[in-house]
């Protein structure tokens, strides 16, 4: 049975100009151990529905669906609040900015200690002994010394791994990246994307990789569902997707990669006829 | 051989670092002694990761910033612009594109009035004439005569980097620094302004400088490569000999991290998993 | 043609109006900020009016009306409706054309200190470096000052007046603006559109007046609104003691002043005139407030 689930998933915000629908009827289920990633462009909604799940959402959205379960259990019912308390436990949540995800004002180590606190009941030297830990499982060199540094005084990778060692600190079930590599250089980008490869095969976690680059999703995904403008367009395993994609839109996603080009210009959204209804082939 | 637009020679950058009330100040070598040369209608791609000096190189080519040390030549003339002011024709003939679409576009100032300001301040040219000319760079970089009285906030991303290409060119430029210009853009955006780019190349003959830390947009664009790393140069040559056969380390290094997006790789890391 | 003339004009439109409406649609959310609005426009228009609908000129003396009361007091009578002051003036009158004074000292000061310090700061943030030093460590000296202090002090040495009093609290408000502007033009300063117009050959003038300043506006016009109501209340504290405007002129502050002797015998001839500079320094608080969340955009919400 599949880890999350959810089904006909509608997000809609209260704007100014009325009411924008951000994400329109996203069905999408993950399994225990499995990467599925969400890939789009910006507006696609790919994030939306993540903060959607989390309880995250200003409160000008409205959430709408007809089942969102996690392990089993309804997660729409709940209010936000105590939707973050059930579930901040067994999914946790890296996002695209690792520096500004950090609070500025305290040290790595009190940041990282308050989560155990939060989550785990752990304190004092137990809480410090277990933060050391995670961050050499995370990479970081001389842990000790790392904890008592400010967010300031590392680059954004180490942010970023800072951040990775707070996500597993509580052995969640499921992480959702959301975008974890774009602020980052490439070189750095190789290492996180490893690093969570390694952390999701030990502990057989399930991960959900929101990315907009086909890159990222080719080196880390199992399965792919790609979002234009709030819907899905397809679902499908990475080597099919890649190999022979079914939707207009996908054909078109892959084709603009430079990587790909063939001639002397690179074939662009609107030589292909893209309309906005997911493909419903035998695949789906 | 064909004419030179764009020519330094070791070009050093230092930054110093005021160290305040106590302790010492420190300088900071943003560029260490760079030295190239770019062919009339080529394209030079400059790689690196942030922090390697490729933004403030992109400065001191574009006349903003002066070096410390090095000779910079722009069409045969050389350029200093820290003795001597620098003159209008000279200024005109190297124009930049910058990363971020949402910052450099005048937020209270109407598309067309971004397009004509660099005539107004550098030319006599009648105000018909301008608006004429502001039309005509519009629909080349595919937007419309309806766009001309808008604000940029109306926009997007891609559109108002057209907007910012439409500017520099206004002034015939013979080069354009383009800093990392479709890294803000998505994947189908990207593509368009790339084209784009190509597309006006073609046309005025035009030389880029093109920043970016995208490989896979370099091996597309570029005629020649330079990597670097730390403020220096540690790879340069044309586009084939720095893809096929990279010299350092750090080259290497780069290429194997960038995410290869091919079924080819893709087989072969469901195969290794596979078999853990 | 005329079908791009009109769009043409359908575009430029919804731009400006778009933003009116987001204005007025942040700034009518504050309540206050509306009831400020409405009392300031009634003191304009009573201002404006004030020789329409003054009951009686401000300074004519009335020997046989000597500190009446308002009408509503024994004594009082319906001639004078807020009373006469000790030489038989009728207070409503003198307010009336006080509000004029007031709402021109507002004015003046305001204008005098925005124009010079947007100058100032706008060079201050540009130039940086010891043009720089300079004028800050000269604000922060004419900021040290207890701002009344100063005042009376410029005042001393300019000699007596209204026009004097308002330059001082001019200069007095100055500094406020020069940190303001010099704040927002330094960090406008390194938005790239600033170096894509020195890369189009702008020059420093060009480049500070044209093309920073204008994105700069929004705090400017919050602060003032705000020392606008400073630069009233300044001058009526400088009327009171005597350095502002001088009687017989119907200024607030110099009424103040005048009637101190008869607080305890004629309590009108003082609560009117404070009570006015109170309603008005309020109104334009308020007012300034809702200026403050429709303009700045660290405190709107999407």
């Amino acid at each position: 049975m599949a880890l999350l689930e959810i089904e006909n998933l509608t997000v809609t915000f209260e704007t100014a100009a009325g009411p924008l629908r951000a994400v329109d009827g996203v069905s999408l289920a993950v399994s225990e151990g499995e990467v599925l990633a969400i890939v789009g462009e910006s507006g696609s909604g790919k994030s939306v529905s993540m903060l959607a799940v989390m309880g995250l959402l200003p409160w000008t959205a409205t959430v709408k669906a007809d089942r969102m379960t996690f392990g089993g259990r309804d997660i729409l019912s709940l209010s936000p609040a105590a939707r973050r308390k059930i579930i901040g436990k067994d999914i946790a949540m890296i996002f695209q900015e690792p520096i500004a995800s950090l609070n500025p004002c305290f040290t790595v180590g009190f940041q990282l200690e308050e989560a155990l606190r939060q989550h785990m009941g752990l304190r004092g030297q137990a809480a410090r002994r277990r933060a050391v830990e995670l961050l050499e499982a995370v990479g970081i060199p001389d842990p000790e010394e790392r904890l008592g540094h400010f967010p300031h005084q590392m680059s954004g990778g180490q942010c970023q791994r800072v951040m990775i060692a707070m996500a597993i600190s509580c052995n969640p079930k499921l992480l959702i990246a959301d975008e974890p590599t774009t602020a980052l250089d490439v070189t750095i980008q190789k290492q996180i994307l490893d690093l969570l490869m390694r952390l999701q095969a030990e502990q057989n976690m399930a991960m959900i990789m929101i990315t907009h680059n086909m890159g990222v999703v080719a080196e880390t995904a199992d399965r792919v569902v790609v979002q234009y403008k709030g819907r899905k367009m397809e679902e499908a395993d990475v080597l099919s997707l890649f190999e022979a994609p079914k939707h207009p839109y996908t054909k078109a996603l892959l084709s603009a990669l430079p990587d790909n080009a063939t001639g002397d210009r690179l074939p662009t959204i609107s030589d292909f006829a893209i309309d906005d209804t997911p493909y419903t082939g035998a695949g789906a | 051989m064909s004419e030179i637009v764009l020519e330094a020679r070791d070009i050093v950058r230092d930054y110093h670092v005021p160290g305040g009330m106590f302790g010492k100040g420190r300088t900071v070598h943003a560029v260490k002694g760079v030295s190239l040369k770019v062919e009339k209608g080529k394209t030079l791609a400059i790689v690196g990761e942030s922090g390697c000096g490729k933004s403030t190189l992109a400065r001191i080519l574009t006349m903003i910033d002066a070096p410390t040390a090095g000779e910079l030549f722009i069409d045969g003339h050389q350029v200093d612009i820290t003795t001597g002011g620098l003159t209008p024709e000279m200024r005109r003939k190297v124009q930049i594109v910058f990363q971020n679409p949402y910052g450099s576009l005048n937020p209270r100032q109407k598309i067309g009035d971004v397009l004509m300001e660099p005539l107004i301040i550098n030319s006599n040219t009648p105000a018909t004439e301008r608006r004429d000319r502001a039309m005509t760079m519009l629909t080349k970089v595919g937007l419309k005569p309806e766009h001309f009285n808008r604000y940029p906030h109306m926009f997007s991303g891609g559109q108002r980097q057209r907007i910012a290409i439409a500017r520099a060119l206004m002034l015939n430029p013979s080069l354009l620094v383009l800093d990392e210009p479709v890294s803000a853009l998505d994947l189908s955006v990207q593509a368009q302004v790339l084209n784009l780019l190509a597309d006006l190349q073609d046309e005025f003959a035009l030389t880029y400088v093109f920043i970016s830390h995208d490989l896979s947009v370099v091996r597309y664009i570029a005629d020649e490569v330079m990597v670097m790393y730390f403020g220096e140069a540690v790879e340069y040559g044309t586009r084939d000999a720095v893809f096929s056969n990279p010299q350092h380390d750090y080259t290497k290094t780069l290429f194997a991290a960038t995410p290869r997006a091919d079924v080819e790789s893709i087989r072969k890391r469901l195969a290794k998993k596979n078999a853990a | 043609m005329t079908d791009t003339a009109s769009t043409n004009a359908r575009m430029q439109d919804p731009s400006r109006r778009a933003r009116l409406a987001e204005f007025w649609y942040y700034f009518s959310e504050n309540r206050g900020a509306v009831i400020g609005l409405v009392v300031f426009v009634v003191l304009v228009l009573l201002a404006l009016a004030a020789p329409v609908i003054a009951p009686h000129p401000y300074n004519a003396q009335y020997r046989d009306a000597i500190l009446v009361p308002p009408f509503w007091e024994d004594g009082g009578r319906a001639a004078y409706l807020l009373g006469t002051d000790a030489v038989g003036r009728d207070i409503l009158s003198r307010l009336l054309y006080g509000a004029r004074y007031s709402l021109f000292i507002g004015v003046v000061v305001t204008l005098l200190a925005l124009t010079t310090g947007i100058v100032i700061g706008t060079v201050a943030g540009y130039f940086r470096g010891w043009i720089d030093t300079v004028i800050t460590r000269l604000m922060d000296i004419i900021l040290a000052f207890p701002s009344l202090l100063l005042a009376l002090v410029l005042v001393a040495v300019l000699g007596p007046g209204l026009t004097n009093a308002m330059i001082a609290i001019a200069l007095v408000q100055q500094p406020h603006y020069v940190r303001l502007t010099r704040a927002a033009v330094m960090s406008e300063k390194s938005r790239d559109y600033v170096t894509a117009a020195r890369v189009a050959g702008a020059g420093n003038f060009r480049l500070m007046f044209k093309t920073i300043l204008p994105n700069c506006t929004a705090p400017l016009i919050v602060q003032a609104a705000l020392s606008f109501s400073t630069a009233i209340l300044d001058a009526a504290a400088l009327g009171f003691l005597g350095m502002g405007a001088q009687p017989p002129t119907p200024e607030w502050g110099t009424m103040l002043a005048e009637a101190r002797e008869f607080i305890l015998r004629a309590w009108w001839v003082v609560t009117f005139p404070g009570l006015a500079i109170l309603i008005t320094v309020l109104a334009i608080n308020l007012m300034g407030d809702g200026l403050r969340d429709a303009l700045d955009p660290k405190l709107k919400r999407s």
